[in-house]
């Protein structure tokens, strides 16, 4: 079994990261701006498995598991705002959610 | 028994307390009773103090040192009670015919809805006045003499409804604190120079520590002479207490005639030390006496209300009183002072008395044929003004008076000039308290009586109008006896008088002169008033522009008004942005003008948010590996 050198899998951690911010900022539906959220985090985990394989360390693996639980207790929260979103002003469009204007 | 001298100044305050707190729920017939019964227990305690102070050894004190007040840096000021001839003299004075006021008040505030709050402030007065005459270091005494202030602002303005009540308060509020100012000037000044505020140890010290007439102690005279004329009412600053007569009459008769305006007298014969170090001052004090009693003098010749030619009797009176300090007379002065404060607090609660059966008319010349209806009123008012106009033999105002006109002439520091303005301002005083006399008692009745007092007035007129018979006796002239208990009395404490040699032969024929003066007023007087009343009318047509002089007391409030109060109000209004506000205004503006600047990025917009957090992160990230 050949190893993948630790620089790929970090170089895709970090593709996978711009993706996601670069999505994050230019959606406007915050259910689109929600799974890039996501996919932030598991790029974020990603290098974290990567580290721990690359040093044969299990810190890595326990790290992503932490990730995991938060990013789903982060989900449940965040579906339960989005749901509340739209409720109260009939759009998922996070520009025209700007009430709280200064 | 003299461990029981602390409570003679917190009985007072413990009922002011109760009244404070508690007044306006109490029965009210409890509110004299506290009230009076206060400083009715007070006035038993100093009869039974004052008995165990003259029969121990003359020149003995009673010290209390109740806590220490301050301790810091060698300033420590105790919190200490001090008595001795001259203290015992005053408390006596303050407690004794405060009680009687007391007693007048029961009945004479009985109908107004402030009757708890008016003898919740009289007896905080009454223990003020206490802590000031007991205090045995300046800044007790000081405490003591802010506290009659406060006192007497609050009962000028105790008829607070009325808007010219509450500007007499504040006027003579103000007034007195420009020689309060003075006087705490020369009180830093003893400190700085002595390093004591203790009276026994400034007296004890002074003469090691100044030269006589030196710059220093004479300013410090001068300062203290500034507190004393303000609270005494003497030129230049008397023209708050004609004003003062706004308050109740007990008020006038208790502050503004008997205790409080003779602090300042009490305050010169206490530091009369420090005032024979400095003859320039002493003389100036003599000289103030001298023109303020004959200004008072004039005016009260020319008022139409009862109570203010009351006021500028007072004046005139304690300017006697000044000019026997200024002259070295001590015991004449203190002499003067008791006698005083029965005749004229007689006389105030009889006008008061007068005014409240008149329907609270003010106005002499609306009075008149008062004798036959209220008869109590008129003799004790009789007596009062008879003791005041110093008729002779009879009467106690002969017996001090004469002796300050004496003193004036045959003393050592008097001089003719001193003795001339004693001698016709004995004169004009016979004059307007005759006057008073005729136009309120006798001629025809102008106004209806619509109450005659009952006893809880009389009986302390009666007692005041004994007092103002009797007590001049302790004080015989050589001439008439010579009896001096007084003075001996006073003497461990204060010098006595040294008199030029070679005069005493001359003394029958000055009293002979006052004498004669007082009777030749009276009868001045009768003739004005109750030969010829047309006279007076014509005299005063004749010259209209002296009279208002006179009756507007020397334009003094007119003076006032445009070199202070025209100037003042002008530069406030100029000033109405206040000057000092302008650097945080500006703070003001700057942090408004930031916070817009911030909450304009505040869009509401999440995208723009997370372009923020993201530019964040890279710069800290950047400066992370930069640095």
């Amino acid at each position: 079994m050949t190893t993948i050198p630790a620089e790929y899998g970090l170089v895709l951690a970090t593709v996978l990261f711009m993706l996601g911010l670069i999505s994050l900022l230019i959606r406007r539906n915050i259910v689109f701006m929600l799974i890039s959220v996501e996919i932030m985090l598991n790029a974020a985990g990603l290098a974290f498995i990567v580290a721990g394989s690359r040093w044969s360390q299990a810190d890595g693996q326990v790290m992503f598991l932490f990730i995991l639980t938060m990013a789903a207790a982060e989900v449940s929260v965040g579906l339960a705002l989005i749901l509340q979103i739209y409720h109260q002003l009939k759009t998922v469009n996070s520009d025209e959610a700007s009430k709280m204007k200064g | 028994m003299s461990n029981l001298l602390w409570l003679i100044p917190a009985l007072p305050f413990a009922g002011s307390l109760i009244l404070i707190v508690a007044g306006s729920k109490l029965p009210k017939k409890y509110v004299p009773l506290i009230g009076s019964g206060s400083v009715g227990v007070s006035a038993f305690i100093t009869l039974l103090i004052g008995m165990e102070f003259i029969t121990s050894e003359s020149g003995s004190v009673i010290k209390q040192v109740l806590w220490q007040w301050i301790d810091v840096a060698g300033f420590s000021p105790a919190f200490g009670f001090h008595l001795d001839s001259l203290s015992l003299v005053f408390i006596f004075v303050i407690t004794f015919v405060g009680f009687l006021i007391h007693v007048y008040s029961a009945e004479f505030m009985a109908e107004d809805e402030g009757y708890a709050r008016f003898f919740a402030f009289l007896n905080l007065f009454v223990g003020s006045m206490l802590i000031l005459v007991l205090a045995d270091n300046l800044l007790l005494l000081y405490f003591g003499w802010e506290g009659v202030g406060l006192c007497s602002y609050l009962l000028i303005g105790f008829w607070y409804q009325e808007e010219k009540n509450g500007s007499a308060a504040r006027k003579a509020f103000i007034i007195t604190r420009v020689g309060d100012t003075a006087m705490a000037i020369g009180l830093f000044m003893i400190f700085k120079t002595m390093g004591t505020v203790n009276l026994v140890d400034i007296q004890g010290q002074a003469t090691s520590v100044w030269t006589v007439g030196s710059y220093e102690v004479t300013l410090i005279a001068l300062l203290l002479l500034g507190g004393a004329v303000g609270k005494s009412a003497q030129l230049p600053l008397q023209s708050w207490l004609p004003d003062a007569m706004a308050g109740p009459s007990p008020v006038s008769a208790l502050i503004h005639a008997a205790t409080m305006v003779t602090a300042g007298v009490y305050l010169i014969a206490r530091t009369h030390v420090v005032f024979e170090l400095a003859p320039t001052a002493q003389f100036v004090v003599g000289v103030l006496g001298a023109v303020t009693l004959l200004m008072a003098g004039f005016s009260a010749l020319t008022q139409y209300d009862l109570k203010r030619v009351l006021a500028y009797s007072t004046i005139s009176q304690i300017g006697y009183m000044f000019l026997a300090l200024g002259i070295g007379a001590w015991s004449s002065a203190i002499f003067h002072f008791m006698i005083h404060a029965f005749f004229k607090a007689l006389l105030f609660l009889a006008a008061g008395a007068v005014i409240m059966a008149l329907h609270h008319e003010h106005d002499m010349f609306k009075m008149g044929g008062l004798r036959k209806k209220l008869p109590v009123i008129y003799w004790t008012f009789l007596i009062g003004a008879a003791s005041l106009a110093a008729l002779p033999l009879i009467t106690a105002g002969f017996y001090s008076k004469d002796q300050i006109l004496w003193l004036a002439w045959a003393g050592e520091k008097g001089n003719t000039w001193f003795f001339l303005a004693a001698l016709v301002g004995a004169f004009i005083t016979a004059i307007y308290t005759f006057r008073m006399v005729f136009l309120t008692f006798f001629g025809e009745e102008k106004t209806q009586v619509s109450h005659v007092p009952g006893s809880l007035i009389n009986i302390p007129l009666i007692v005041l109008a004994v007092l103002s018979t009797g007590a001049g006796f302790i004080e015989v002239p050589h001439s008439l006896g010579h009896l001096q208990w007084f003075t001996d009395f006073l003497s461990p404490l204060l010098p006595i008088t040294i008199i030029r040699p070679g005069i005493e032969s001359t003394e029958w024929m000055i009293q002979l002169l006052a004498a004669g003066l007082s009777i030749g007023g009276a009868g001045l007087a009768y003739y004005f008033y109750g030969v010829r009343p047309s006279l007076h009318i014509q005299i005063k047509n004749a010259i209209p522009q002296v009279h208002n002089f006179l009756l507007k007391g020397w334009r003094f409030d007119s003076l006032y008004d445009w070199t202070f109060v025209k100037p003042f109000v002008y530069l406030s209004n100029v000033n109405k942005n206040d000057l000092v506000d302008w650097p945080f205004n500006a703070l003001v503006t700057v942090a408004g003008f930031i916070h817009r600047l911030f909450a304009f990025t505040q869009s509401g917009i999440l995208r723009w948010y997370l372009i923020g957090i993201v530019v964040g992160a890279i710069l800290i990230l950047t400066l992370g590996i930069l640095i």
